[in-house]
């Protein structure tokens, strides 16, 4: 396993997304290659699910197409174990917990570190209900990712003493998506999550230009692109691996040399 | 636990969302406390939705079975047609107390769309409402009575095109504008505290039927029958009796085509336990906990879930679940309006059905009272089309 921490010691970090099984196992296993020489630094990979209710409608879509060509957690779990030796980067999935509730949560878990998956991110599962899996990711050594959102205000506190891995900012309200801009104040959130906490802190939710991206690299140590990577995949389809990579190598380029 | 009942229930969302049900959380338990509150929502209860709703007696249903007394609790007969102005009333009134300026919710049937716009226009709150694009055609009335209330519906074109994806979308508005911004919850389900608030809203429907059992026979009854999709009205009809054990308490799920068919929502007799829409709960899902696209001739029973506290009667045994298809539906709805001149929603129907199926064989000093949650104005032109009768507006 790739341990997270490794995502972040290349210069600012950038985060990738694709869900997998869109539109088959076959092209994400072409992408996750692709992202990874085009210098993403951590991959994240989405269980496809029927009601992903944090995605806007980019993602939504990708999860139909994923369900509709037939992925299944176990197809996936598969799919990424057989990958394990040409991935350095580390992987971490992101997936709704009904997913992992239904699969069996222990099950779940050993399947996920026999595959070399390094670390979880479950929208629906905030601070108060992680405690229903928390001592299981950590016997099976998986980072839960905590989630901080603009709203979070008292809450950040408590949420970073626990947080393993990276923290994963909100950078602004809603559900994923592409936006012209991010009008949150987003730097002052950074700032107060930065000084409660010394674990590396990424932004996510609403990137997707190379602007973007470096003004908020200069505030956080790492972004997070999903929905511009999906509306690719969405545009190409089993041909989406050079137009994906041309991408993630402009984020890299962007946020490349920021110091911290 | 806070907001548990036994294992069911939680507060499965996105952190985006969490300070907002602290809030309403704060606000419902200082709100439910104080006087000025309690009497507002009494008085519209009384003035305004016109509560205490009829026990009636359906004297000729009973001779006509033949078997056990049949009563039935009119909320059909309250104001917007069923029991959804209970509860909207409570949280539209909560909502206002708390400063927000605009409420959201989803629907179904359109029953708890139309009652949210109805108490958002009385109330002078911005109001929008979240269908599925499939229900938008089979109520297009009930849309066009929610816009003459003020109310915006926007029509949600993803997965199923039904409740739940109203739900998904109504959550997701939710996270983009939490701030000035409340989510009316139709049903006893979502994160904590809504299951909780909803039942207390919803309560006043057993405590009316206990009071108005004791009144009219000296006893209470020995079955209470409800209609079940998320299951508010059934909530309501059996929280009071809950601590009754002698009352069996009855929820009629949503059998569709059969619940051997794909083609059902009966959530209890096929479903397995989940987590979604911010709770633990029973579910219709498949081995990997993909959501099941449901079915049900009633918009408003076509959802994949049950609240927890369902969930919980369900899993202690207090409460039993029983699926009853949409013929048996239909046949009870056609009944009612022959042999007594109520036209039950197609919903209540359900419950309706079931009661006619035990009451012959139950002795005759029994009592059942089943919940007619709403009438069955909105329903008449699917019940033609389902019968294959073509008319003309």
């Amino acid at each position: 396993m790739n341990k997270i921490e490794n995502g972040f010691q290349n210069g600012k970090a950038l985060i990738t997304f694709v869900t997998g099984g869109d539109p088959d196992l076959e092209t994400t296993e072409r992408l996750i290659y692709k992202m990874q020489e085009g210098g993403a630094d951590v991959i994240e990979i989405g269980i496809p699910f029927s009601d992903p209710i944090a995605e806007g409608s980019v993602i939504q879509k990708a999860n139909e197409r994923a369900l509709k060509g037939g992925c299944t957690t176990d197809k996936l779990l598969e799919k990424i174990e057989k990958m394990k030796e040409n991935v350095h980067v580390p992987l971490v999935f992101l997936t709704y917990f009904n997913s992992i509730y239904t699969y069996g949560v222990e099950k779940f878990m050993s399947k996920c570190v026999k595959s070399g998956i390094a670390g979880l991110i479950v929208p629906d599962l905030p601070y108060e209900e992680q405690g229903e899996i928390l001592p299981i990711c950590e016997q099976n050594g998986l980072c839960l990712i905590s989630l901080i959102a603009p709203t979070s205000k008292e809450r950040i506190q408590k949420i970073v003493k626990r947080a393993k891995g990276f923290l994963y900012c909100v950078s602004s309200l809603g559900v994923t998506g592409v936006r012209k801009e991010i009008s949150t104040d987003v730097k002052s959130l950074g700032k107060i999550v930065k000084d409660l906490s010394s674990l590396p802190c990424a932004v996510g939710f609403g990137i997707s230009t190379p602007k973007q991206g470096r003004e908020m690299a200069e505030i956080f140590d790492g972004i997070i692109v999903g929905s511009s990577i999906v509306d690719r995949i969405e545009k190409y389809g089993k041909e989406s691996e050079q137009p994906v990579y041309e991408y993630v190598k402009s984020m890299k380029e962007a946020i490349r040399n920021i110091s911290h | 636990m806070k907001g548990r009942f036994d294992g069911f229930g939680g507060q499965y969302i996105p952190e985006t969302l969490m300070n907002a049900v602290k809030e309403v959380e704060e606000a419902y338990e200082y709100y439910k406390e104080e006087a000025e509150f309690k009497k507002e929502w009494n008085y519209l209860l009384k003035n305004y939705a016109g509560r205490p709703s009829l026990l009636y007696k359906a004297e000729k249903m009973t001779k006509d079975l033949g078997g056990a007394h049949i009563y039935l609790k009119r909320e059909d007969l309250n104001h917007t047609g069923s029991h959804k102005i209970n509860n909207v009333l409570g949280q539209v009134l909560l909502a206002k107390r708390m400063g927000k300026k605009r409420i959201i919710a989803e629907t179904g049937a359109g029953q708890h769309g139309v009652a949210t716009a109805t108490a958002a226009a009385l109330m002078n709150m911005e109001c929008e409402i979240f269908m599925g694009k499939e229900d938008t055609k089979r109520q297009a009335l009930n849309v066009f009575r929610m816009e003459l209330l003020g109310a915006k519906v926007h029509p949600v074109k993803t997965g199923t095109m039904t409740l739940k994806d109203a739900v998904n979308e109504t959550m997701r508005e939710w996270t983009r504008r939490v701030e000035d911004t409340f989510y009316v919850i139709g049903s006893v389900m979502g994160p904590h505290p809504f299951p909780m608030i909803v039942r207390d809203f919803q309560k006043i429907i057993s405590k009316e039927i206990k009071e108005q059992m004791i009144e009219r026979c000296g006893s209470l009854p020995d079955t209470v029958i409800a209609c079940v999709g998320g299951g508010s009205n059934a909530m309501g009809a059996f929280y009071e009796f809950i601590e009754n054990k002698e009352v069996e308490l009855i929820g009629c799920e949503a059998a569709g085509l059969g619940i051997d068919s794909k083609k059902n929502a009966a959530t209890i007799a096929n479903g397995r336990e989940g987590v979604f829409h911010g709770m633990k709960s029973f579910f219709c899902q498949d081995g990997y906990g993909q959501i099941a696209p449901v079915y049900s001739i009633s918009p408003g029973l076509d959802y994949p879930g049950i609240g927890p506290e369902h969930a919980m009667l369900y899993k202690r045994g207090r409460a039993k679940y029983v699926p009853v298809t949409d013929k048996e539906a239909v046949e009870a709805f056609e009944y009612l309006a022959k042999t007594e001149g109520i036209i039950p929603a197609i919903e209540s129907a359900h419950a309706l059905a079931y009661a006619m199926k035990i009451a012959p064989k139950m002795k005759k000093e029994k009592k059942i009272v089943v919940n007619l949650s709403g009438r069955g104005d909105k329903d008449v032109a699917s019940i033609a089309r389902y019968k294959g009768v073509e008319i003309y507006e």
